[in-house]
């Protein structure tokens, strides 16, 4: 039976999680659908229907689902599941969100931050921060999928030509509004899909400091990522968390700065390719995952590591 | 105004968990079991919303073998007025938790649940939406702030982007983020006073949900380990190995 994928899209560009996603679902079966569902997302439409293995494009465009509300996004995933053995969303906040609901509505489980498809029944997922892996098994009818982007290559984001199909369902949202956001504005790779990433703990002292991992971060092209210490502190906004409750990432290198390496913290990047970590205390448990581990100052080696880059 | 908190009881957060050699399941013989620290957090929330004159009682439920009750007593000590527990097996699957759940939500006639986002063993983070969606009521997930004003509840969320604010109107389902406030610790005068406060127990079978699930667990395995790595001297020793040995810098 088909694969449905819900995409994660801001109404303005596909992303990356998606491909993920799209790479899971070919796993399971060849027949791989996408579902847009936004407003004024006409472009998003165009991404997806040009990501490879994709067959076909569904898409909702209304201003009742401009936010991607659970509450009604999830009725309508509900009312077109039919035709659909498997339901797969990236594991993103908003397929978190949402993909529960849908699972409910449809008296299943829901199998969360999937990193393995064994077969079309059986899965393999991270539980206890990782430190445990479960393989699980599932016979319900529809299968609710989150997918966790670090466990699959993205496929590519073109090469593929889907049909198109507009959906004319248009489902009110009666108990919940969207009153604002504030997202941060960055010119950075984005944190889950950058191949390098710079984090800084409550080590770095305050949020100024982390002007220093920028210099690093400029010099590599890096994201830059922290522990849920300099997020609690106000170093940083909560989008950098990096963990357990926070983002889950792997690049291939993670440079770890006043981090004292939390199982709450590897949680979120220790399947990075490699990791270095720069800490004073060199008992510190970040270095147990670290590759390459330097014991030292963090405000002596962070402004010679920008100069030797 | 009358709040429904569930709490799960949970493996310690700093404990760090073995899995068994047979490869069945994590080994849970003698470990510290706690509050899950989102859960912690939700009792937090509506003890302060009590302490503000917002509600008027803050019922506690958890779902699970008689243990869960020392989890409840927690709860009470904190500042809740009253427990409910859910006789089960322990570890019941998500669906059958939130059936129970919401059916609990609706004899109280809750006008507000919260829930945590995440439970720190199974890290599913989908219990709170299924209640909602079972129930028909909206959800705020991820919460970082609440504010209840004429009905409503107005809630920040910690989105993958940054911050969003939803309108939310009662009935409802929040789910808890780590910084929508910091727990208090229960004070010995309130662990006492929680020994004489009311605990109910129920069985599905009272509240008329039948539990079940269509997964079954193949196997629990460690995670693969890294293979240990070195120490370098210097910052010009790192540099040289990213470049030349791990080749990740060009
Ligand atoms: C339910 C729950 C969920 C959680 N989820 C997450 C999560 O998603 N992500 C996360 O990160 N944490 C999470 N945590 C928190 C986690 O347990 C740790 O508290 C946190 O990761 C610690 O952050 P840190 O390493 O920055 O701070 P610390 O543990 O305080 O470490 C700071 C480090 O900086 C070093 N340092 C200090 N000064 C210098 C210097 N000048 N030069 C070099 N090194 C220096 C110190 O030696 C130390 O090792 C969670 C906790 C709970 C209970
Ligand atoms: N057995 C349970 N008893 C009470 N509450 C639970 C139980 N399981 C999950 N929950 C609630 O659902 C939240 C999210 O859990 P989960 O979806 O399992 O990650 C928890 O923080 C609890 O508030």
């Amino acid at each position: 039976m088909s694969v449905l994928i819900i995409a994660e899209h801001d109404n303005k560009s596909l992303k990356p999680a998606t491909l993920n996603t799209v790479a899971a679902a070919s796993q399971i079966d060849a027949d791989v659908h996408v579902l847009v569902v936004g407003f004024e997302c006409q472009t998003v439409v165009e991404q997806a229907a040009q990501v490879a293995g994709v067959n076909k494009v569904l898409v909702a465009d209304n201003v009742v689902y401009e936010h991607q509300l659970a509450e009604n996004v999830s009725k309508l995933i509900v009312e077109i599941a039919g035709g659909y053995g498997h339901i797969l969303a990236p594991a993103t906040t908003t397929g978190k969100n949402t993909m529960p609901r849908v699972a409910a509505l449809l008296d299943v489980a829901q199998l969360s931050d999937v990193i393995k498809v064994e077969a079309p029944d059986t899965f393999v997922r991270p539980i206890y921060a990782g430190n445990a892996i479960a393989t699980v098994k599932t016979t319900d009818k529809v299968k609710i999928l989150t997918v966790r982007a670090t466990g699959f290559d993205p496929v590519a984001a073109t090469g593929g030509n889907a049909e198109r199909e507009v959906l004319s369902q248009v489902i009110e949202n009666k108990g919940s509004r969207f009153v604002k956001e504030q997202l941060a504005e960055s010119d950075r790779p984005e944190l889950t899909a950058a191949s390098v990433i710079v984090s800084g703990g409550r080590g770095m002292g305050n949020g100024d400091n982390f002007k220093l991992l920028e210099g690093v971060a400029d010099k590599l092209g890096a994201a830059i990522g922290a522990s849920r210490a300099a997020v609690d502190a106000g170093f940083v906004p909560n989008d950098l968390q990096v963990g357990q409750t926070g983002k889950t990432v792997a690049p291939d290198l993670y440079i770890a700065v006043g981090i004292s390496g939390a199982i709450q913290h590897l949680a979120g990047m220790k399947d990075s390719k490699v990791i270095v970590a720069i800490n004073k205390d060199e008992e510190a448990p970040i270095f147990q995952v670290a590759d390459y581990g330097l014991v030292a100052d963090l405000f002596d080696a962070v402004p010679e590591l920008e100069k030797s880059l | 105004m009358k709040i429904l908190v569930s709490v799960k009881r949970v493996i310690d957060y700093n404990v760090k968990v073995r899995v068994k050699a047979d490869n069945t399941a994590v080994d849970l013989t003698n470990v510290k079991m706690s509050m899950n620290p989102f859960c912690e957090i939700a009792v937090e929330e509506a003890v302060r919303l009590k302490e503000k004159g917002v509600a008027s009682e803050v019922v506690v439920v958890s779902v699970g073998s008689k243990s869960c009750q020392e989890t409840l007593r927690t709860a009470l000590a904190l500042g809740a007025d009253r427990a409910i527990q859910v006789e089960t097996e322990d570890g019941l699957d998500s669906l059958s938790v939130a059936k129970l759940l919401a059916k609990v939500a609706k004899e109280e006639a809750a006008d507000l649940v919260i829930m945590g986002k995440q439970a720190i063993d199974s890290d599913n983070n989908q219990t709170g939406q299924m209640v909602a969606a079972l129930l028909d009521y909206p959800q705020a997930t991820f919460a970082s702030e609440v504010v209840i004003e004429n009905g409503e509840a107005q809630v920040t969320r910690e989105v993958d982007g940054g911050l969003q604010t939803l309108a939310i109107t009662l009935p409802a389902v929040v789910t808890t983020d780590l910084r929508l406030n910091e727990p208090r610790f229960a004070s010995l005068p309130n662990i006492m006073k929680a020994k004489k406060k009311p605990l109910d127990v129920k069985t599905p079978a009272d509240l008329g949900v039948e539990v079940g699930s269509n997964v079954s667990l193949v196997s629990v395995t460690p995670p693969p380990q890294r293979a240990g790595g070195i120490k370098v001297g210097s910052v010009a020793e790192l540099v040289d190995k990213l470049k030349n040995e791990a080749k990740v810098v060009s």
